[in-house]
């Protein structure tokens, strides 16, 4: 049976519970990577998720005496950094008022291709990411972390449950909103195209 | 437009391409200073300093009750009991006094 935290880990906290801070550093270095991983997803400018990583780590720091061991640090991590996303984004959902007629290029040739035959519009190009991009920018907070992480990262409800802190019933509900919010935006990118 | 479509294609794009993961230049270093002087949080100790105040506090306020009963003026303890004592023997007092 896998140990529920890995030794490495526990090692560490107890080491800066204990009142060695400098210990602090091993996990800043191994798990990183993957806060950086999660907080580009909802920020766009570099200096942004610089902001939004340092702010996890100072937090888990903090509250680094309520970590009860009894799941990977790992997780308890992810959750942290995902409800500082989801304070991030709600702190700057004022920014997000921006209108689809400011489409480049590439961005207008993908879309006409994906009008005239979807089958034969890439679905790796650019133009394509950098249009969802655009529309995750448009919803709301509550319903981009959830399209980003039900749909982008395909996570099941209970997951999206833990790492929120939402009920399950609360999920499903603005699940239901934000794709009905999603498609809202794509008619009015289709209308804004073809009017 | 195909909007189903247009959906499915959108959000394949967004999977397509997980996020970068690279951490920029020594950011522990950077995170590290940022805890010099940080201490994490005892909820225990947090839980005992409530308890401590509000001890203080209770403490207190049997102080200023015991105050207010040693300095504070008190009615007559027992005029209550003689003016129902005279209301009722009122009638037999004045029979007596004739």
């Amino acid at each position: 049976m896998e140990p529920p935290i890995e030794p490495g880990d526990a090692e560490v906290i107890t080491a800066v519970l204990k009142g060695n801070p400098a210990g602090f550093e091993i996990l800043v270095r191994k798990y990183s990577p993957r806060v950086f991983a999660t907080a580009r997803r909802y920020a766009r400018r570099e200096s942004e998720v610089e902001d939004i990583v340092q702010e996890v780590w100072l937090k888990s720091f903090q509250k680094l005496g309520t970590f009860r061991g009894d799941a990977p640090f790992e997780h308890w991590l992810m959750r942290l950094a995902v409800r500082t996303c989801y304070d991030f984004l709600r702190a700057h959902q004022r920014n997000r008022e921006t209108t689809f007629t400011e489409l480049s290029d590439p961005e207008d040739d993908w879309l006409e291709r994906v009008a005239a035959n979807p089958a034969e519009a890439p679905d790796n190009a650019d133009a394509a990411r950098q249009l969802i991009e655009r529309i995750l920018e448009q919803l709301s907070p509550a319903a981009r972390m959830v399209i980003t992480l039900l749909e982008i990262e395909e996570r099941s409800v209970r997951e999206i449950a833990e790492l929120t802190g939402w009920s399950v019933p609360l999920v499903k509900v603005r699940a239901f909103r934000a794709r009905a919010e999603m498609k809202k935006q794509l008619a009015k990118l289709a209308k804004n195209k073809y009017l | 437009m195909n909007l189903t479509e247009l959906h499915r294609k959108l959000i394949a794009a967004a999977r397509a391409t997980p996020p970068n993961d690279q951490v920029p230049y020594a950011f522990e270093k950077r995170i590290m200073a940022c805890l010099e002087g940080v201490k994490p949080l005892d909820p225990m100790g947090l839980w005992s300093r409530a308890l401590g105040f509000s001890a203080i506090f209770c403490v207190a306020v049997m102080v200023v009750m015991a105050v207010g009963v040693r300095w504070l003026p008190t009615p007559v303890p027992d005029s209550l009991s003689q003016d129902v004592e005279q209301t009722l023997f009122a009638a037999v007092d004045n029979n007596v006094d004739q």
